[in-house]
């Protein structure tokens, strides 16, 4: 019994969790993104231990990299030393604390409830049970060696590249376009006169 | 220590998921409420790779890509959307926004 | 070039010599204007004798030429129950009657169109002027040459208008434009008359045309259908003598012919002298076949003619206006003229008619001539002396007034003559009694005429001295219509020159044609046996005419205090003379204060009450209707529409609450929304 991925889950999740109450609780909005920044390497931490290598990468180069940056440009363009100085959080706060506490209350009860189908590798009846089609998607790709020792996708980059570009090429093509009207969205609205 | 089970990941994603909200519902900073939508989103993506590694199936993780695509895009038009908001009402906070009422 | 073909045509040179004048005639120099008019009428004259020298030449002594039919009507019921065509043609007709007319109209016309051209040659309105006389000569002509009742019409207004343009073309002075409207409302009931008349005859005898109404009374005479003194013809001519009463100003209608006068002077000469006012001699003669069958209607007509002839002969005697005792004159010789008709005299009519035209036109027009070299003075009191300074003038008027007094071998001699004698031979009537009043009148004409004549031309000069010097002779384009107006009134005449003093008297047999019919049924031919009593009452008519004016002379000239005496003794027949019988106050008084202004209060107060009264009622009705949809509508209607509006507001006031218009508030009912939703599977 490896006690290691145990372990790393509990301290990724206080580090993800902390992060993120520090994030939305701070007065200035730097800091805030700052904890923003810890947050997300706990989630490519978990990534990490759930043999997602490939998504842990794109977490740190896009989020941290790409999406953190354009963050704090803004941060920066936008005066906030007013906004810091005020009030931070709305009148309605206590209700919309209660309201979303009381939902993950009732997902975490939902949650314990069903449990037992949740198991890594034991589908209700305790043996390896890869899902068929995913058997025969890794025949296909006759290059790939095969699913690796534990029961992990491997090697994982290959098999999201071959899904990527293979089964979902069009909502892939779909997605770029979705970044470039973004994009010009974006130029858009920030320009001062079109 | 017990084995850590799918349900675990889960768990953590519903606290993530509660923590973005608390953050949308509850900031009056734009940006921060940008932010906390990112939690939200990060809290779906631990669940889609969570799932991923309980089927055995590429697919969760192939949809986890297009989430970050997703929020990327979002990040950049709702930052341009605070640009231009900020340039005309000299204010980012949410609750001073109510231009579309009666 | 056939004449006769082409008489169409003859109207038409007037027309467009209006036209032209009338339209471009202020861009025309003065002295086209005086070429084109004058010439226009010329052109007339010489295709009208060509056309007559042609019809002379015919068997038949009758020639129609229609050019379309421009009002063809449906088929209608006569009232005899036949089945009738109303037809009106643009047509012509050419027969003796007309060919005289024409004749006078164009001749007279021209020379009077020659003698306006130095008349009007310094008056404002040049072009207007003989715009207005070349329209005036085209429906005259139009008027004569017609084939038919409605075109004759047609021209019978259209002479009226000229005369109310030209009564009023000093439209500046107040009572030109006064007279110019006298004369038109007096025509028009006249012409009220005329056009019932017509009427009557179109439901009687289904046609307005002159051959074919004369031809169907003839075959209805024929066959006995028709008898003399029928009550429908008699009605039918009663209406149509009424139009022309008001046409040549006869009893009771004649009121507006001196008043006329206001007009320029060779209107007065052209109009209301030598044509226009002839029309309804002229239309009585057209229709002699009809007058002819109505032995009421005729003795009518030679009562209103010979009373029109005496009562306007006594008017004249007391006039000092020049122009006024000319128009009283025209009024009695036009009275001689109906009084020769209503005898059955119709030729005897047209010839005085003719040789009126020539003497006074000359009147009128010698008239002129001495107001001209007076710088307008009318009035004979400041007249006097001036044979020797006018000796044209002067000669031509005296041969004038030899003329119209009957004195041999002048014009008037003839006609005037033949009238007195056919209406003493005239047994079906009270003769001897048209005869009486016919002499006595031609005694007054005598008197009148030389009255004027003494004043103007003898005695002593009363005229103001800063006139007397610019006293002058008219010019030659004025002289010549005179000198060639007094030879036609010397000769004019001969063409009637009896038989009983070895003449032919080829007028009465060139209109033989036109008259046989009414010939037929008057049948008097027979006293033409009694010679010696001719040559009396010849002689009678010349003494008569000699001892008017002998008295004229010892009055005017021999001793002028002896009639002031008379004046003195009896002075209210002189004013009660000079004030024309106070007709135009009575007709004042009767028509338009009496009918006009009473029918006008009336008719106002009926106006007020019923008329008003409905209008008011209907509005007082559509208020209250008004009103009571108000009513509705406010508290109905509009009570509906608000109420279901403020249901809505207050319904949707809660509802409105919600939208804050904050996204944070909408992310709340989200995660709000989820949680119930998420209840509901924990609770079930």
């Amino acid at each position: 019994m490896n006690v290691l991925p145990g372990f790393f889950f509990y301290l990724l999740s206080a580090i993800i969790l902390g992060g993120a109450i520090l994030t939305i609780t701070r007065r200035n909005a730097v800091h805030s993104a700052i904890w923003l920044i810890v947050t997300l390497l706990g989630v490519a931490g978990i990534y990490l231990n759930q043999h997602a290598e490939f998504l842990a990468a794109v977490q740190v180069l896009v989020y941290i990299g790409g999406i953190m940056v354009l963050f704090l440009f803004v941060i920066m363009l936008v005066n906030l030393d007013e906004a810091a100085k005020q009030r931070q959080f709305n009148h309605q706060w206590t209700i919309a604390v209660g309201c979303a506490l009381a939902l993950m209350a009732e997902l975490a009860y939902f949650i314990v409830k069903g449990r037992e189908s949740f198991r890594f590798g034991d589908t209700g009846t305790g043996t390896l049970n890869p899902d068929a089609a995913v058997i025969e998607f890794l025949k296909s790709c006759r290059d790939i060696p095969g699913l690796g020792p534990g029961g992990f996708l491997q090697p994982n980059t290959e098999l999201i590249a071959c899904a990527l570009y293979r089964d979902y090429l069009l909502p892939f093509e779909i997605a770029s376009v979705l970044l470039l009207v973004a994009i010009v969205g974006a130029v858009v609205m920030a320009k001062k006169e079109i | 220590m017990p084995e850590v089970t799918t349900a675990h990941y889960i768990f953590l994603s519903t606290a993530l998921f509660t923590i973005g909200t608390i953050g949308v519902l509850t900031r009056r900073n734009v940006v921060i409420i940008l932010m906390s939508i990112e939690l939200i989103l990060n809290a779906v993506n631990i669940n889609l790779v969570a799932f991923s590694k309980q089927l055995l199936s590429i697919n969760g993780q192939a949809f986890a890509v297009f989430i970050i695509v997703d929020a990327a895009a979002e990040a950049a038009v709702g930052l341009g959307i605070i640009i231009a908001l900020f340039r005309n009402k000299e204010t980012i906070n949410a609750d001073e926004i109510d231009l579309m009422k009666w | 070039m056939n004449f006769l073909d082409s008489i169409w045509m003859i109207p038409l040179f007037p027309a467009a010599g209006a036209i032209l004048m009338l339209l471009f005639g202020k861009k025309l120099p003065k002295a086209a204007v005086s070429v084109i008019c004058p010439g226009t009428v010329l052109v007339s004259f010489l295709m009208s004798l060509g056309a007559v020298l042609q019809l002379a030449r015919l068997s038949e002594h009758s020639y129609e030429k229609i050019l379309y039919t421009w009002l063809p009507g449906g088929p209608f019921h006569l009232t005899n129950g036949q089945m009738g065509h109303l037809q009106a043609d643009w047509g012509f007709l050419l027969d003796p009657l007309s060919s005289v007319m024409i004749l006078v109209v164009t001749g007279v016309g021209f020379l009077i169109h020659v003698y306006s051209v130095g008349y009007m040659g310094h008056e404002a309105g040049y072009h207007r002027f003989f715009g207005y006389l070349n329209l005036f000569i085209f429906f005259m002509l139009t008027l004569v040459l017609a084939n038919n009742y409605l075109l004759l019409f047609v021209g019978w207004e259209g002479v009226g208008l000229c005369s109310y343009l030209l009564i009023g073309f000093y439209f500046l002075r107040d009572s030109a434009t006064k007279a110019g409207i006298k004369a038109f409302i007096v025509n028009r009931i006249g012409d009220a008359g005329f056009v019932l008349g017509v009427l009557l005859m179109l439901a009687t005898f289904g046609s307005l045309r002159f051959t074919s109404v004369f031809g169907e009374v003839n075959r209805q005479v024929e066959t006995g259908l028709l008898t003399s003194g029928d009550a429908t013809v008699a009605l039918m001519t009663l209406l149509l003598f009424i139009g022309a009463t008001g046409k040549s100003a006869q009893i009771p209608l004649y009121v507006w012919l001196p008043d006329a006068m206001e007009g320029p002077t060779p209107v007065s000469a052209l109009i209301h002298a030598a044509t226009m006012v002839t029309a309804g001699v002229y239309m009585v003669a057209r229709s002699n076949v009809l007058f002819s069958l109505s032995p009421q209607t005729m003795a009518m007509v030679a009562g209103v003619g010979a009373l029109t002839a005496i009562f306007a002969a006594t008017i004249g005697l007391a006039q000092y206006d020049i122009k006024r005792v000319l128009a009283y004159s025209t009024v009695s010789q036009l009275g001689y003229m109906f009084l020769a008709c209503g005898v059955g005299a119709y030729g005897a009519g047209i010839f005085h008619l003719m040789t009126h035209a020539f003497f006074k036109a000359l009147l009128f027009l010698g008239s002129g001539s001495v107001i001209h070299a007076l710088s307008g003075e009318q009035d004979m009191r400041k007249m006097g002396a001036l044979r020797h300074k006018i000796p044209v003038t002067f000669w031509t008027f005296f041969i004038a007034s030899l003329a119209i007094i009957g004195a041999p071998p002048f014009a008037g001699f003839f006609s005037k003559d033949e009238i007195l004698w056919k209406a003493f031979s005239a047994e079906t009537h009270a003769g001897l009694l048209l005869w009486v009043v016919g002499f006595v009148t031609a005694g007054l004409t005598a008197l009148y005429i030389w009255r004027l004549v003494f004043l103007t031309f003898f005695g002593q000069s009363r005229v103001d001295h800063e006139v007397e010097h610019h006293i002058h002779e008219s010019p030659k384009t004025m002289t010549i219509p005179l000198m060639t107006l007094a030879v036609l009134s010397i000769v004019g005449g001969w063409v009637g020159w009896p038989r009983i003093l070895g003449g032919s008297n080829r007028l009465e047999t060139w209109l033989e044609p036109v008259f046989e019919h009414s010939s037929k049924l008057l049948a008097h031919e027979a006293e033409h046996g009694a010679a010696a009593q001719e040559y009396l009452f010849m002689f009678l008519s010349v003494a008569v005419g000699a001892f008017g004016v002998f008295i004229a002379w010892y009055f005017f000239i021999r001793r002028p205090e002896a009639a002031d005496r008379i004046v003195q003794t009896v002075p209210g027949v002189q004013r009660l003379l000079y004030n024309k019988y106070y007709v135009d106050e009575v007709y004042n008084a009767v028509f338009v204060d009496g009918f006009a202004k009473g029918g006008g209060t009336a008719l106002g107060r009926f106006d007020a009450r019923i008329v008003d009264g409905g209008v008011n009622g209907s509005a007082w009705l559509t208020l209250l209707t008004s009103r009571l949809s108000i009513w509705w509508d406010t508290w109905v209607i509009d009570g509906a529409v608000r109420l279901s509006s403020f249901t809505v507001k207050v319904l949707s006031y809660p509802v409105r609450l919600l939208q804050t218009g904050l996204v944070q508030v909408y992310a709340l009912f989200i995660v709000f929304g989820v949680l119930i939703f998420f209840s509901y599977y924990l609770i079930r």
